[in-house]
């Protein structure tokens, strides 16, 4: 029997893939390196590509991973695949969208915070109204 | 009958508030086993992360990442006194108890507290209605991101992340603490502040007294290689307390929705009873009105 080893395809948002496989080849940042069981411990970094991962019966499956990292052990194997497309420039963007969104928010405050307040308020009069509405009640009996 | 009919309105009133509270009690109750699915498959990837890291940490004691807090837990012995940062999770929709005021008033404390001590306070919120809240306050929000739905992406959540990241990195703020509710069960959500950055050591005792030494070989350095992990490491932390928020939202309406359904109900029968009564008097007043009719004949 061919000799196997456990891979785990994992990104942050779902466990892709769990299963055995007795080679893997996935895309490196260096370029393309293949697996084989009782590989030295390792930890590479993968680019946007394909996994193959080949089990003892020679059956192929292919996952896309847009990056992340590899972790490679003799008999067990993980990649920890990213959940999104990632580039320094994609997140600085992403970063100045969340600052830009925050600064909207609290430039026009007025309308929708306003409305919070004043629901808050509409809760808090309706509340005192029913201390109050029961209090009488039991003034009453 | 006047009477008689305004309780009939009202009853049919009530009656339509408890259907939709109901519906709204159903939904909830499966959108949190949806979330409370997410939450689990989110676990492998930061279980996964946290014992690499540990690894490379131990391995290479001589590299050391501004991410992480040294063993002795000092972090502010090099003389870095900056602000203070708070992610803050929160949902997008209201209806569900006292989920996000008991946040955000453990928030509020921890706020005063450290205005007193004279630190600064950056935030970044993450859901509508930890904007309009914190929107009051002179504090400054740094970052935000609401409208997430159901099925949050990290996509959506690295800007958020990455403002804060880049503040601590440039030094202005000397730790991050994150705000989230987290689910303890159905009926208890439990409102947590952790600190994310610098991460606390982790007390893994297996891998500190782990005997043999080995070393992975690096593909491209050890170091790009635990930036890269520490990144993302905290990013899936940051995503997982989302995750969890939801599952405490679901479950928080849910049981909101459930006690509003039983009060209607109560209101009901306390209605019912009124119109019962005041369909009796208005009977009682008739056949009295006739029989003195009758009598004066």
């Amino acid at each position: 029997m061919a000799m196997t080893m456990h891979i785990d395809i994992v990104s942050a948002e779902e466990s892709i893939h769990s299963g055995t496989a007795s080679f893997i080849i996935a895309r490196a940042t260096g370029g393309e390196v293949g697996i084989y069981p009782r590989h030295l411990p390792m930890l590479v970094q993968l680019q946007a590509g394909e996994v193959t991962v080949r089990d003892e019966f020679d059956n192929e499956q292919f996952y896309y991973v847009s990056g992340g990292t590899m972790e490679v052990q003799p008999h067990v194997v993980t990649i920890l695949a990213d959940a999104a497309v990632r580039a320094k420039d994609i997140d600085e963007a992403a970063a100045e969208d969340a600052r830009r969104r925050a600064e909207e928010a609290l430039a026009n405050r007025t309308s929708e915070v306003d409305y919070a307040r004043a629901q808050a308020e509409l809760i808090e009069a309706a509340a005192q109204l029913r201390t109050i509405q029961k209090l009488r009640k039991n003034a009453r009996s | 009958m006047s009477g008689a009919k305004e309780i009939r309105t009202q009853i049919k009133s009530v009656n339509n508030t408890q259907k939709i509270t109901t519906a709204m009690e159903m939904v909830a109750a499966s959108k949190m086993r949806g979330a409370q699915q997410r939450m689990r498959q989110a676990q492998p990837y930061a279980e996964k992360m946290r014992q690499v890291i540990g690894h490379l940490a131990q391995a290479n004691p001589d590299y050391s990442h501004p991410f992480l807090q040294r063993g002795d837990g000092n972090a502010s012995s090099d003389g870095k006194s900056g602000a203070v940062g708070y992610i803050i999770i929160s949902s997008d929709r209201g209806l569900c108890g006292g989920l996000n005021n008991n946040l955000f008033r453990g928030v509020l404390r921890e706020l005063m507290a450290h205005r007193k001590a004279g630190e600064e306070a950056r935030l970044c919120t993450v859901g509508s209605k930890a904007i309009q809240f914190f929107s009051r306050l002179s504090a400054p929000i740094i970052g935000e991101v609401s409208q997430l739905g159901d099925t949050p992406r990290l996509q959506d959540l690295i800007g958020t992340i990455r403002v804060m990241m880049d503040q601590f990195e440039a030094g202005e703020i000397s730790r991050v603490l994150l705000c989230y509710n987290r689910f303890v069960n159905t009926m208890t959500q439990a409102p947590t502040m952790e600190q994310l950055l610098p991460l606390p050591p982790s007390d893994e005792p297996e891998l500190v007294e782990r005997g043999h030494t080995w070393d992975y070989i690096y593909e491209p350095s050890a170091e790009e290689a635990l930036s890269l992990l520490l990144e993302r490491y905290l990013e899936s932390l940051v995503y997982q307390a989302v995750v969890e928020n939801i599952a405490c939202e679901q479950a928080a309406r849910m049981v909101a929705m459930k006690s509003a359904s039983d009060n209607a109900g109560k209101l009901i029968d306390e209605l019912n009873l009124a119109y019962n009564k005041a369909r009796q008097a208005a009977i009682t007043t008739e056949l009295s009105e006739i029989v003195a009719g009758a009598e004066a004949v």
